[in-house]
């Protein structure tokens, strides 16, 4: 498996250390509610086809959100997480 | 006043020859992390003397070398920093690295069974710098000759470091 850091080009899987699904960027409201809040924290899903998931990138210190298909195994898109959320 | 003795990060380690390759510490003058605030780039770069390295590389002049350390951050040494209070965030990292340099013909061969990225002479080139792993280290590799390569790692490292170079040379020149 290869993923593409955005700054230092495409590199070996050994290279990144999985965190979750990026929808943990989706923080809600601090206000929103204690259904919301639950969601959030604790429900994902679990897609048989495309899914969007953070990455860290160790040696360069870059969070990467990685568009990747859990059937194919294929990645179709990586973005820094600095530019997701400005 | 009790007195120190200055220690090297890799102390009677280094030098070594195995297996054809030599492996050296190098030692720098002094070594800083900088990382320019938002829209001061040129400003830093003005003050240094030198531009800031694009990602994967690295840049020098008078007595200056700049490495691409990250996004936004690049690792300069020299003898001493000019004032960049307001352009930069600036941080000492002198003795934070182990730096070694291993040099010899076999060095790409010998480093393709621990680095996890391609550092053929023909796609790394001289000055080309990578963040990226020796073994399961995180280091900073860079290219500073035809056959020599500059290995960078934390400096509680160092002893791992030799290790695991040692093993994989001897390993490669028992073949």
């Amino acid at each position: 498996m290869r993923i593409t850091c955005p700054h230092c080009g495409e590199r070996d899987r050994r290279e990144f250390t999985y965190q979750g699904d990026a929808l943990a960027l989706n923080r809600p409201a601090v206000d929103a509610g204690t259904a919301a809040w639950d969601d959030y924290l604790h429900n994902r899903d679990n897609p048989a086809g495309d899914t969007r998931d953070l990455w860290y990138h160790d040696p360069c210190g870059t969070w990467i959100a990685v568009d990747r298909n859990t059937v194919t195994h294929a990645i179709t898109g990586s973005t820094p997480v600095a530019k997701v959320t400005s | 006043m009790v007195k120190l003795i200055a220690q090297t990060a890799f102390g009677d380690g280094l030098p070594r020859a195995v297996g054809g390759v030599t492996l050296t510490e190098v030692s720098m003058p002094g070594m800083w992390s900088v990382a320019p605030l938002k829209g001061q780039q040129k400003a830093v770069s003005k003050a240094l003397g030198i531009s800031l390295p694009r990602p994967n590389r690295t840049t020098s002049g008078a007595g200056t070398q700049a490495l691409w350390a990250g996004p936004g951050m690049a690792y300069v040494r020299a003898s001493a920093l000019p004032d960049l209070s307001g352009l930069a965030a600036v941080t000492d990292q002198s003795d934070a690295w182990a730096v070694l340099t291993i040099a010899g013909s076999t060095v790409t061969d010998v480093l393709a069974r621990l680095v996890p990225i391609d550092l053929r002479a023909q796609t790394f080139k001289t000055g080309h710098t990578a963040r990226t792993l020796v073994g399961h280290m995180p280091a900073s590799v860079t290219r500073t000759g035809p056959q020599s390569i500059e290995i960078m790692v934390m400096r509680s490292m160092a002893r791992t470091l030799v290790h695991e170079l040692d093993r994989a040379t001897r390993l490669f020149a028992g073949r």
